[in-house]
């Protein structure tokens, strides 16, 4: 589905993403784990079109996409669900939702796309009239997520889903990503929390300041000593 | 009896302040740029509906039609041109672009149609209502500008708040590169909004030019100024903002105008707006953004 080929991203003189690769094939779950500056939001950013590849390339099945810029990436098929949720806090939760199936123009397809979120997040069918700006940090992760998902993506980027939620919301949201992923979205999750991320995770590449330095299947890398140490706490 | 004339005299020159200041504050809401040329595109709109209507005999209506479509072209043209290709770059950067496109007007208007003042035809209507046994006068331009500003405002609003196009808008104006995310196109989002906000300052220079019928190159330059003032006034970004600033703002300057003192009326209008943002920086309706994490 997204093959990413010895990627290079520079912000001016300086170097982000030092050539990485990776793969995510149809219908899985990939993780990329790293501390916080290892380039995993850069990398995503580059997927959708924010920020342009210095060398490197990208593809979303047999197309070249590093050139597209952000708004027709969306349309062929790559939502993203970004870092700090990014939800429209001055417009309602319904029309945040609309806005996430800009590109589209099926009606009757979007209006079913808004029930099946509504399902997957019934609270937010309970706020669906309030402004994005109210709900609480779960909440707007839900919603960030539900907008992507209203892109009818063929692949959802999904960034730092977990960040500043309680253990019992971060359980909730993974079991919701496993959701989704079951309905046949391919899931590309970049995670701090490198434990849930694993647990879920066909395939984990674990990013250090701008490189791969591991990969393997989730368990692998649960099961693995060095990841152990480094990322889950010894 | 008098005071109400001098009141909605000031009502409609608010108005017309009201009308320009959109531009401004759309713009900066949503390209986050102050576009110091939306004044000369006033003057542009006031001189091709001179042309159309007095040179080309031209229908009122179609002459102001011409100098909206216009407007509306030009505004785009010099965002596309001139703005565009400073998006990644500061500013400051982008500010001194805009002084630099004010003056270039200005000056191509001078080398154009020269830089004496023409007067301006009566395009609209002449006369005026009579209420309370004729103590009470009101112009009928009076009446169509402030009518005009209302359904403007109206228009507008329904426009942001309903269609896609302005959600997508308020979803730039917010935070572009979610917007991006999104599907949304920033730059095309940027063009309407300039088309948009040069579209109204075509209305306003028919408006203006018509209360006060004389054209020079330099005819935008002060309102300009004053519906800058009013959008900070109101709160830059705000599109009820630069209604309530646009409106007091014309209140305030024609009230001092009749009972203070003529001279001073500029002065004062600008020491009302410092001191309304010594106490309330963002404005009269401006918001401080909260970030909920």
């Amino acid at each position: 589905m997204l093959k990413v080929n010895d990627l290079v991203v520079r912000y001016g003189m300086i170097e982000a993403i030092k050539g990485i690769s990776f793969e995510v094939a149809d219908s899985q779950i990939v993780t990329l784990i790293g501390a916080n500056g290892a380039g995993k939001t850069t990398t995503m950013h580059t997927i959708s079109g924010l920020l342009k590849p210095y060398s490197g390339s990208i593809f979303l099945d047999d197309k070249e996409i590093s050139k597209v810029p952000p708004h027709k990436i969306v349309e062929m098929g790559i939502a993203q669900c970004p870092e700090r949720r990014r939800v429209f806090a001055s417009q309602s939760v319904e029309d945040n939702l609309f806005l996430g199936a800009y590109t589209r123009k099926d009606k009757t397809e979007i209006n079913k796309d808004l029930e099946n979120v509504y399902a997957l997040f019934p609270r937010l069918l309970e706020r669906k009239n309030q402004m994005a700006g109210t709900l609480s940090g779960g909440e707007q992760q839900m919603l960030a997520m539900g907008r992507a998902l209203m892109a009818k993506p063929k692949i959802m980027l999904l960034d730092e889903p977990s960040m500043g939620l309680s253990p019992l919301l971060v359980k909730e949201i993974f079991d919701i990503i496993k959701d989704i992923n079951s309905q046949g979205v391919t899931i590309l999750l970049v995670e701090q929390n490198a434990k849930m991320a694993l647990s879920i995770a066909d395939k984990a590449y674990v990013i250090e300041t701008g490189k791969i330095v591991m990969s393997g299947t989730g368990q692998e890398l649960l099961n693995s000593d060095d990841i152990r140490k480094a990322y889950l706490g010894g | 009896m008098t005071f109400l004339t001098y009141l909605i005299s000031g009502l409609a020159l608010g108005s017309v302040y009201a009308i320009i200041a959109l531009g401004y504050t759309m713009v900066y809401g949503i390209a986050k740029m102050l576009n110091f040329a939306h004044g000369d595109i006033i003057m542009a709109g006031g001189y091709v509906a001179f042309f159309a209507f007095t040179k080309f005999g031209l229908p009122p209506v179609l002459s102001i039609i011409l100098s909206i479509i216009f407007c509306t072209i030009l505004g785009v043209v010099i965002e596309r041109l001139a703005y565009k290709p400073l998006r990644q770059a500061s500013s400051l950067s982008v500010l001194i672009t805009a002084i630099g496109v004010s003056y270039f007007l200005q000056n191509s208007a001078q080398i154009m149609f020269g830089s004496d003042t023409k007067i301006f035809p009566a395009l609209l209507t002449e006369g005026s209502l009579k209420l309370f046994n004729g103590q009470l006068t009101i112009s009928y331009l009076t009446i169509i500008t402030i009518v005009t500003c209302i359904i403007i405002m109206i228009g507008l609003t329904m426009f942001i708040n309903k269609t896609k196009i302005g959600k997508a808008m308020r979803a730039c104006a917010e935070d572009k590169g979610a917007a991006q995310l999104m599907g949304i196109n920033v730059d095309t989002t940027i063009s309407i909004t300039f088309a948009i906000g040069s579209g109204l300052a075509a209305i306003a220079a028919v408006l203006l030019c018509s209360t006060y019928p004389s054209l020079s190159p330099t005819l935008g330059s002060m309102p300009g100024i004053k519906a800058f003032t009013a959008a900070v006034f109101g709160g830059i970004g705000s599109i009820p903002g630069a209604l309530l600033g646009g409106l007091l703002l014309g209140v305030i300057e024609n009230l001092t105008k009749a009972y203070i003192s003529t001279q001073l009326s500029d002065a004062i209008v600008f020491a009302v707006l410092i001191i309304v943002l010594l106490i309330k920086p963002t404005g009269l309706l401006g918001k401080k953004e909260n970030v909920k994490v």
